[in-house]
């Protein structure tokens, strides 16, 4: 009778402890998940968190390792840039304009769902293998989102918050300014940071063919000759920065959407 | 029909435009071949059924993705939906998951299952496993209680309620789901055969690429786009059509 | 000799029309109202009569078929005139701004100097009881406070025309008579004329010196009544007899009005 509501009363405590930090606990799931993973399938398909950890922070230690790491991060930002200008340029542009935006909606959605590594051969031929190819298969994959939700951003705005700045006089350029870009503001956020994850899958991607250098190029060396350590290690590391980097941007997102709370 | 011809306007002043760039040769045919050459390609490639296999481990593929995601995540979706700590423990992983790269786990497929169809499956199924997730929980988060309460005061049981009232109403966004699976389910599949498999249309994209014959690489990239814009368009079809009937949205 | 206030606000002969794919919609008029300067002036109509449209052609958010408004002496055009004040009915804070800079959005745009808009936003947030959330944004306050922040910014403004359109529509009743109050606290304190369209009969009779009834689709002034209340009003005006009678006066009018709007359309 007393060990079960001691049982009920901790059980409580672990309750409020998960929820108050639900990613830290994610994290350890996911670590013992990933103990027990290699335990049933061993080290010819993976290795375990330790020994990847270990090896990652090798890596790190060498200038060579971060060679790699500044190609793939310099055509990242690269790419990110052009993505974010580039989607919302066509995003405002529609968003103003509702003929326009009726008549090139359908092309943006099919560029949201149509699989683009099949164009990958494309961009190769354009560009060249390098650089220019990495940066532009990255910008391929961050444009769509940014230009989607910054059309669908425009168009969510109440109708009601235009016809109180026309009343108040506003010029049109004006309001596009000061009620429009600040209402649309939290779509379009989330439309970047969801630009910046798929940038950075489209650079790695784009690298992992048509480069001799960069993380992607590492990934898919390592994956022809079977080296199981450089997988896991670039993989680690690229969900971490992955994650790190969407979860502060989520964190501005939805402070974005809570002004003040 | 104002709309209709500026897309057709759209569509084909760019064509134009390349088609003749490439018969002046200012694009050459090793980057480029001219558009109609590519629509010729096409219309051979579907003629001669070279690739009729490749299409249908594709297609085959894909579907096996989609039907998995889709059931596991609905169903994964309602039980999440009920167990409230597991919800919180999974929420951040949802929120980050598109941002990792999902290809990375590749090569441990096919160490685990081999160089058959699995793994081509497995990271389409992946991908858009997710996506339905989350719809799922969209949708039953939208149920507004008072629909629960009137399954009550009617006695139905919980199945039941699940059934011919929470789901119904949840549908909109369960369509929202499967229409994101979809496109993940191709986007999985296509990617995975690119990288490194020896079946299916991303494979034999890959190896067109590799030998250099862009006659066979470009028609069937083009064969890719349009099957997934007619996949899109025909569910934007038919969601339109049930929205319509519900009169919402 | 007429000893009257100058007229502020006249419609002759205005008409509005929806043109649209599906045809055209006679949605109001022909309309002929005089306001006079600083009056309280209402407008009770069915739903559907277009009331919400004289408001738009009032105000240039919406251009007449026909006819012709004029605004102290000149006739309106396409822009909104300078000196004119609108509330809506739905929420329209902005926000992503705290109170304090809702409310002098639309100030900052005049030609005023920082210490005067300062001065300015003080007197609506104490007149308005929103001292206390200056620095809140509108998530987090409730419906009502909502509206009393766009009733504010309308305020520093100093319009010398204020139109409401249907402002306390979506607040309980309760909220709706202390709103009431507040408006003819604003009313007498500016010297403003006012303009208020709302379906709340009571609300109508119990703040305006003179109410309009519209009839339905389309919209037409079918009487206009004098309430002959003193200036110094305010909700406990409900007791007395005559509010009773300008009640019924209006719901007789009206409830024809209210029959004939409800019945399906003609096709």
């Amino acid at each position: 009778m007393g060990t079960s509501l001691a049982g009920a009363a901790g059980a409580r405590v672990m309750r409020r402890i998960i929820y108050a930090h639900p990613s830290l606990f994610l994290v350890i799931v996911l670590l013992v998940l990933w103990q027990a993973v290699f335990w049933l399938v061993g080290r010819d398909a993976l290795l375990p968190p330790l020994e990847t950890i270990l090896y990652l922070a090798r890596l790190l230690q060498t200038a060579r390792f971060w060679g790699h790491i500044a190609e793939t991060g310099t055509a990242f930002v690269i790419a990110l840039v052009i993505s974010v200008v580039a989607g919302l340029a066509i995003g405002l542009a529609l968003g103003v304009n509702r003929m326009a935006a009726e008549v090139f909606e359908p092309f943006l959605l099919a560029g949201n769902s149509v699989p683009k590594i099949a164009l990958y051969p494309i961009v190769l031929l354009i560009f060249g293998i390098g650089m220019p190819a990495k940066i532009a298969f990255g910008a391929i994959h961050g444009v769509v989102p940014v230009a989607i939700f910054t059309v669908t951003a425009c168009s969510n705005v109440p109708p009601i918050l235009f016809r109180a700045a026309a009343a108040m006089r506003l010029t049109r350029w004006d309001m596009i300014r000061s009620v429009l870009l600040p209402a649309a503001l939290p779509d379009i956020f989330s439309g970047i940071r969801i630009g910046f994850s798929l940038t950075l899958i489209g650079t790695i991607l784009g690298e992992m063919f048509g480069s001799q250098r960069g993380l992607g190029y590492l990934l898919m060396t390592a994956i022809g000759l079977q080296n199981i350590q450089v997988i896991m290690s670039v993989t680690l590391l690229l969900v971490l920065v992955a994650a790190t980097v969407n979860t502060v941007l989520l964190e501005q997102d939805r402070r974005l959407r809570k002004p003040g709370g | 029909m104002r709309v209709v011809f500026y897309r057709l306007l759209a569509v084909f002043l760019p064509l134009a435009l390349l088609e003749i760039l490439c018969r002046d040769h200012v694009i050459t045919p090793l980057t480029l071949p001219a558009p109609s050459r590519i629509l010729l390609g096409l219309w051979g490639v579907m003629e001669n059924g070279a690739f009729n296999a490749a299409i249908l481990k594709t297609l085959t593929n894909v579907g096996l993705a989609l039907v998995l995601s889709v059931a596991v995540g609905i169903v994964a979706g309602a039980a999440i939906h009920r167990a409230r700590l597991l919800r919180a423990l999974l929420e951040p992983l949802f929120s980050t998951y598109y941002a990792i790269p999902i290809y990375a786990f590749y090569p441990l497929f096919i160490v685990v299952f081999g160089l058959g169809d699995a793994p081509q499956v497995l990271i389409g199924f992946m991908l858009a496993v997710v996506s339905m997730i989350v719809s799922t929980l969209a949708g039953l988060d939208s149920v507004p209680a008072v629909l629960g309460k009137t399954a009550r005061v009617l006695q139905l049981g919980p199945v039941e309620t699940m059934r011919s009232v929470t789901l119904p109403y949840a549908a909109p966004y369960l369509f929202t789901g499967v229409k994101l699976a979809v496109a993940y389910a191709f986007i999985g599949v296509i990617g995975a055969e690119f990288i490194m498999s020896g079946t299916g249309l991303g494979y034999e994209i890959r190896f067109a690429y590799d030998n250099l014959d862009n006659n066979v690489m470009y028609p069937l990239i083009l064969l890719i786009l349009l099957i997934a814009i007619a996949v899109n368009m025909s569910l934007d079809r038919w969601e339109r059509r049930l929205r319509a009937r519900r009169g919402r949205g | 000799m007429d000893t009257q206030p100058p007229i502020h606000v006249s419609l002759r002969d205005v008409t509005k029309v929806y043109v649209s794919g599906l045809g055209r919609t006679h949605a109001m008029g022909p309309i002929d109202i005089d306001l006079r300067r600083g009056e309280f002036f209402a407008v009770v109509g069915p739903s559907g009569c277009g009331k919400s449209t004289l408001l738009d052609v009032i105000a240039a958010l919406a251009p007449p078929s026909q006819g012709v408004v004029t605004f102290e002496g000149r006739p309106i055009g396409d822009a909104v005139p300078e000196g004119v004040g609108v509330v809506f009915q739905e929420n329209a804070s902005f926000p992503w701004l705290n109170v304090a800079d809702n409310i002098t959005f639309g100030l900052r745009r005049l030609p005023v100097d920082g210490a005067e808009i300062e001065r300015r936003l003080q007197y609506a947030l104490q007149l308005m009881g929103l001292q206390d959330f200056a620095r809140a944004f509108p998530s987090q306050l409730s419906g009502g406070m909502r509206q009393r922040v766009c009733i504010a910014r309308t305020l520093v403004m100093q319009p010398r025309l204020i139109l409401l359109d249907e402002p306390f529509g979506a607040l309980d009743q309760q909220t709706r008579l202390l709103m009431g109050d507040e408006l003819l606290r604003i009313w007498r304190a500016t010297g403003a004329t006012v303009l208020l369209i709302t379906h709340a009969l009571d609300e109508a009779a119990m703040l305006a010196d003179r109410v309009a009834v519209m009839s339905a689709r389309p919209g037409r002034i079918l009487e206009v009544i004098e309430t002959g209340w003193p200036r110094e009003r305010d909700s406990q005006i409900v007791s007395v007899p005559e509010f009773g009678t300008i009640t019924a006066r209006l719901w007789t009018l009206l409830r024809a009005q209210s029959m004939q709007a409800l019945r399906p359309e003609a096709v």
